[in-house]
């Protein structure tokens, strides 16, 4: 086993370009679980992203907020900027597990690490945020609603690493999202669902109730067009269209999806200004 | 070890160090049986239970989940550093039963008495959520860590920001 | 007094057994059955691994006898020829390097002819799936008062219910572990353990040895809650035969994952309730069916059961009471001890039944429990006279009064007329705990303290009783001084090590205080009597007495001795399961305040009061401690541990997946005591440790039902299944828009 310890960006890329199947580590929250046990199978090689402290920085522009892939969830909350500008990165981040874990998650890992329940990538979707990606020998700019393309299958090009989140600075008319976990910290999500919506455009992205994290596009349909929502069940077929909750071991696609409607419309009706 | 394992310095509890670690080792496990430090305690080695817990970087963490080359150039603390004369409040309030949770309890509670502005923004209950305990149903480690900081609010205490 | 130990705890000083270094040790590790029930075929060494230098160990290793000593000598030390559960052990190997055996273990290939699994406890065995006895009861009892069928067929109602409790795992934070050497012929074992004799027991009987050649200390043990009652001595056995033929140290330590599929667990059971009661809803006759799964081998659950139906009855006085109860065979791993061994389970469908006997006749829950509780001079269903001096309806005034029952009754249902989202209510329960061993088990138990007077002065109390969290070596300290009136300083409680201290029982049963304790006191008045001094007399005389005894004595030992003489008043009999079950009960009356947000169907502690009756506080932080964590391990059971079984053996087997309690899922827990003391407990006090669990999950079931209008019969009550409950339910109030 070989582990790749860069200290800077340029050299990460040198190293993700000449050793394209080892492993990119940051915060480990994910990968560091049962460690020994992986130690103990086939671990493979790792490279090393904790060392790189550009990519834990953090750029304002004029229409963006660029977070390094590297920041941290913690950093997210106490930066009092990030929670006014775009506060359901706070509200997310606050969700994650508990201290510990939001000390080392990173948003970038979070968003490769593409499981179906990431607590990240819903709110960052729904701000359409932009995925920057970075190779040795150049850089393109995805959209995170066109990043995933199945369970753990993602557009990212062996060599290629997320360096960069690019999340534009909007003002929004109303910015929402629940997570419905199994108790109240340190939990997996089970239905999660991030909300925003600038006049008629909505964003509706949800996780743990489809392979990826995904939008919802009927009920986004549904929304703009204003068609009368006056329950839960009124939110229900679309809801059925764009997602498919599954039984695993931590629900049931029956809970899923009702709680899915359920909590969409009070979250709605109880917060959205002008709302019908 | 097996491998020749990988050369790093570290601060730990204060002290400058240079050691070798095993490639497949935790930072855990080097605390452990690297440096003899058995205070930190494992409990599920999946970051859900925080028996754990160290100081990286001011910062408590799962040491559990951090291979122990990540720990290079940083500097870690381990219960073993917390001054005993500190420990007052949660003896009395009953923080600890069977010890098992408690060094990675002292851990974060020692770092929100370190920071206690962070509880403008966050009750103790939150900041706590990553230590399970299955012996006190968590009052007594409230009321002690609540004990704690109202008398280290009596020495107007620095506060190191949160980090 | 503080915590003796609390201060070597805080700064993480206090040595558990993965802390302890032993030169050249090995780790060892366990291969383990693929499946619930078979018959070996082979065992493959796969090629990857250099078996040399490995030592491995299988059944034909085992010298004595390969059963584990418990009730029945039907469960292996390593399985032979057949397996009966998943996860069931099989080679042992052991190590240098904790990474190899890993691997190794992976390697090892069991193949196993598998054989038709009985995997539901709750439904008759079809014959192909019998393999204990002749229809798979591991254990059957009954009890028996007045004339059960006459008074049902007499009484004006008659309500039936049936309730279903599910697995719990213990999740103490120090999983499993022992450390075995061989010191000069004495087999020597450290490790986490609650009952170092039975481990003694054990190796007696499977390695065939002398018990003066075996010596088994208890570590500091993080957490046991019965999960390290009877099963440490299945892994200290296995940890001893790796070291004896290693001919070196082995530590064998369980990963958080291996621990929770393979160790013991929560009984799961199903009982049933047929009621007769008349039109102010007294209790006239209660029919109680009690079903238990025991898992694949007998182990502890014939006391389980025992315990489960003694108080299946609830705290309650009732002329007609016929319990039966049978503990079943299943493949699974065997279930075990568990804070409260059966009481819960049996309570929790008493207590919820209660509600909804109140319910269908038309009578408040409170007053139904007002009317029927026991009282002075009234019988138990085994026909045990309670005159404790308890006042068991203050108990549950007190509650009332602590929790604002009442008004909150009243404040909930405008609440819940008004708010879209939300219903709260309030549950309560009744309910009480028998301390110390059954019946007759405590002269079985035998137990013997001594408390010794060392040549400089100090007292050195000795007992196998293990401080575990619940504060044995604080209140075991106290009671000292109390007694001999000597300063903390001056006493110390000795290492539980085999070799130092003689047998004074497990520490289960809610016994150490009230039944240990209370021989301390005895011992330490032997003491003071061996050096002549009188039980008024301050403490310095005492110490100078035994100071001077030493040196008239030189080389010789001054011990102050006590073994356990049963209370008079106690006469039980095993046969016909009738008369005294316990000398003393604790008497509880909790409330829970919840809330329920019907988008997501999570049930919100609000509140929650806990007072019960408890003979003597000893001491006041310790004794809450052990009220506020027992209510919210119950709170898990209740609201969040759901055990998920596939192919016989734990699925969500990591705590990322088996859901306890944080900080954020409990409110403060509520305490208050009550005191009306035991004469022979320690200080006048009864036991405590279990009480807790059985008031919780029925005072919370019953505010769930209450705020929803539904009637849930069973925990875990997870958000899916109380929304299943709750949307197919005919009658409920709880769909919301």
């Amino acid at each position: 086993m070989t582990v790749y310890l860069p200290g800077s960006l340029v050299e990460a890329l040198e190293l993700r370009a000449r050793h394209p199947t080892a492993t990119p580590i940051a915060g480990g929250t994910d990968l560091g679980v049962h460690w020994p046990q992986r130690m103990a199978g086939d671990p493979g090689d790792w490279l090393d992203l904790s060392g790189v402290s550009e990519l834990r920085t953090h750029t304002w522009t004029d229409d963006a907020l660029v977070l390094g892939a590297g920041t941290t969830y913690w950093d997210v909350i106490r930066n009092p900027k990030i929670a006014e500008a775009l506060p359901l990165l706070v509200r997310a981040a606050r969700l994650v597990g508990a201290v510990q874990i939001q000390a080392r998650g990173t948003w970038g890992g979070n968003v490769v690490n593409a499981s179906p329940a990431a607590d990240g990538v819903p709110v960052l979707m729904s701000y359409d945020a932009v995925l920057e990606l970075r190779s040795r020998d150049g850089s393109s700019l995805v959209p995170l609603s066109e990043f995933y393309l199945g369970y753990k299958q993602m557009r990212l090009e062996p060599g290629e690493l997320v360096t960069g989140i690019h999340i534009p600075l909007r003002t929004y008319d109303f910015e929402w999202f629940e997570k419905v976990g199994s108790r109240s910290a340190q939990a997996i999500t089970k239905v999660g669902v991030a909300v925003t919506r600038r006049a008629a455009e909505w964003r509706v992205v949800a996780n743990s109730v489809a392979p990826t994290v995904c939008r919802c596009p009927s009920v986004e349909s549904l929304l703009a067009e204003e068609r009368p929502v006056s329950g839960p069940s009124d939110l229900a077929p679309a809801l059925a269209a764009d997602v498919s909750p599954i039984d695993d071991i931590r629900s049931t696609a029956r809970y899923r999806a009702e709680v899915l409607a359920r909590i969409l419309y009070w979250g709605l009706r109880d917060e959205c200004p002008n709302f019908t | 070890m097996i491998g020749p394992g990988i050369e790093i310095t570290l601060t730990l509890n204060g002290e400058s160090i240079r050691a070798r670690v095993a490639q497949g080792d935790r930072l855990l496990d080097f605390l452990r049986y690297g440096r003899g430090l058995t205070g930190t305690k494992e409990g599920c080695g999946e970051g859900e239970c925080g028996a754990c817990t160290v100081l990286l970087d001011g910062v408590p963490v799962n040491s559990c989940l951090i291979p122990a080359w990540q720990a290079r150039g940083r500097s870690v603390e381990t219960v073993e550093s917390v001054p005993e004369d500190e420990l007052a409040a949660l003896l009395e309030s009953g923080a600890t039963q069977c010890g098992a949770c408690t060094p990675g309890v002292v851990m974060t509670a020692w770092w929100v008495r370190r920071n206690r502005d962070l509880v403008d923004a966050h009750a103790l209950r939150e900041l706590m959520a990553g230590n399970l305990c299955r012996c006190t149903g968590y009052d007594g480690i409230i009321e002690g860590l609540e004990a704690w900081l109202e008398s280290a609010g009596a020495d107007a205490g620095e506060s190191e920001g949160g980090a | 007094m503080k915590r003796v130990e609390g201060l070597s705890k805080l700064t993480g000083r206090e040595l558990y057994v993965d802390d302890l270094v032993v030169e050249g040790c090995l780790w060892g590790a366990t291969v383990r059955s693929p499946v619930s029930r078979g018959r070996i075929r082979g065992i493959e060494f796969g090629d990857s691994v250099n078996w040399s230098e490995f030592t491995v160990v299988d059944h034909r290793d085992i010298p004595g006898s390969n059963s584990v000593f418990l009730i029945e000598e039907d469960q292996p030390v390593l399985a032979a020829a057949r397996v009966r559960h998943r996860h069931e052990p099989i080679l042992l190997l052991a190590h240098p390097s904790r990474e190899a055996l890993r691997r190794a273990v992976a390697a090892v290939e069991i193949d196993v002819e598998p054989e038709p699994p009985a995997l539901d406890f709750r439904v008759d065995p079809l014959p192909e799936q019998i393999q204990y006895g002749d229809d798979n009861v591991l254990k059957r009892l009954r009890i028996e008062k007045g004339e059960v069928e006459r008074a049902l067929a007499e009484a004006p109602h008659v309500i039936e219910g049936v309730y279903e409790t599910g697995a719990q795992e213990h999740v103490y934070l120090e999983t499993q572990g022992m450390l075995a050497w061989d010191d000069e012929g004495v087999i020597t074992v450290a490790g986490s353990m609650q009952c170092p004799y039975y481990i003694v027991d054990a190796f007696e009987h499977a390695l065939g040895r002398p018990a003066d050649t075996v010596r088994i200390i208890q570590a500091a043990t993080g957490g046991g809650f019965g999960g390290k009652e009877e099963f440490p001595s299945g892994i200290a056995l296995h940890a001893a035969l790796l070291a004896m033929k290693a001919d070196r140290p082995v530590k064998l330590v369980y990963d958080r994952s291996e621990d929770m599929e393979v160790s013991t667990k929560r009984h799961p059971s199903r009982v049933r309730h047929r009621t007769g009661v008349d039109r102010d809803g007294r209790l006239l006759v209660q029919d109680i069916e009690v079903v238990l799964d025991g898992g694949a081998y007998v182990t502890l659950s014939p006391v389980v059961l025992s315990r489960s139906i003694i108080h299946a009855a609830g705290p309650y006085a009732c002329d007609h009471v016929r319990i039966d109860g049978r503990a079943m065979f299943t493949n699974s791993p065997p279930f075990g001890a568990f804070r409260g061994f059966g009481a819960p389970q049996s309570q929790f469908a008493c207590e919820r039944h209660m509600d909804r006997i109140a319910s269908e006749i038309g009578i408040d829950p409170v007053e139904i429990r007002r009317i029927n509780l026991i009282g002075d001079g009234d019988a138990t269903a085994t026909g045990q006279v309670i005159r404790d001096g308890a006042d068991r309806i203050e108990v549950l005034e007190r509650a009332l009064e602590m929790s604002d029952f009442r008004q909150r009754s009243t404040a909930h249902a405008g609440f819940n007329r008004s708010e879209p989202t939300l219903r709260r209510g309030v549950g309560l329960a009744t309910f009480f705990h028998g301390a110390g061993f059954t019946g007759a088990g405590e002269v079985f138990l035998d137990s013997e303290v001594h408390v010794a007077g060392l040549p400089d002065g100090r007292i050195e109390a000795r007992t196998a009783n293990v401080e575990m969290g619940q504060g044995t070596l604080t209140v075991f300290t106290q009671l000292v001084c109390d007694r001999l009136r000597v300063p903390p300083e001056s006493v110390v409680i000795a290492p539980v090590d085999t070799a130092r201290v003689p047998d004074s029982g497990p520490t289960v049963a809610s016994r150490t205080v009230m039944v240990v304790g209370a021989l301390l006191e005895k011992a330490c008045d032997d003491l003071r009597q061996r050096v002549g001094i009188r039980p008024d007399t301050d403490g310095r005389s005492l110490l100078r007495a035994i100071r001077d005894w030493h040196e008239a004595h030189p080389g010789q030992d001054l011990i102050g001795r006590a073994k356990y003489r049963q209370p008079e008043h106690i006469e039980w009999d095993d046969e016909t399961y009738r008369g005294d079950a316990y000398g003393a009960y604790a008497w509880g009356a909790y409330v829970a305040d919840i809330e329920v947000d019907l988008r997501t169907f999570v049930v919100r502690v609000r509140d929650f009061v806990a007072v019960q009756e408890i003979g003597r506080v000893l001491h006041e932080t310790l004794a809450r401690g052990q009220i506020q964590g027992g209510v919210v391990q119950a709170l898990g059971w209740t609201l969040l541990e759901e055990c998920k079984w596939a192919d016989g053996a734990m699925e969500n087997a990591q705590l990322t997946n088996y859901i306890i309690p944080t900080t954020g899922d409990v409110p403060p827990i509520r305490v208050d005591f009550l005191e009306a003391p035991y004469p022979h407990g320690a200080g006048g006090a009864k036991g405590i440790g279990e009480l807790p669990f059985d008031g919780v999950a029925p005072a919370v079931v019953n505010a769930v039902a209450s705020a929803l209008g539904v009637d849930p019969t069973f925990v875990p009550l997870t958000p899916e299944r109380l929304m299943d409950l709750a949307l197919h339910s005919p009658a409920s109030g709880g769909g919301a828009p």
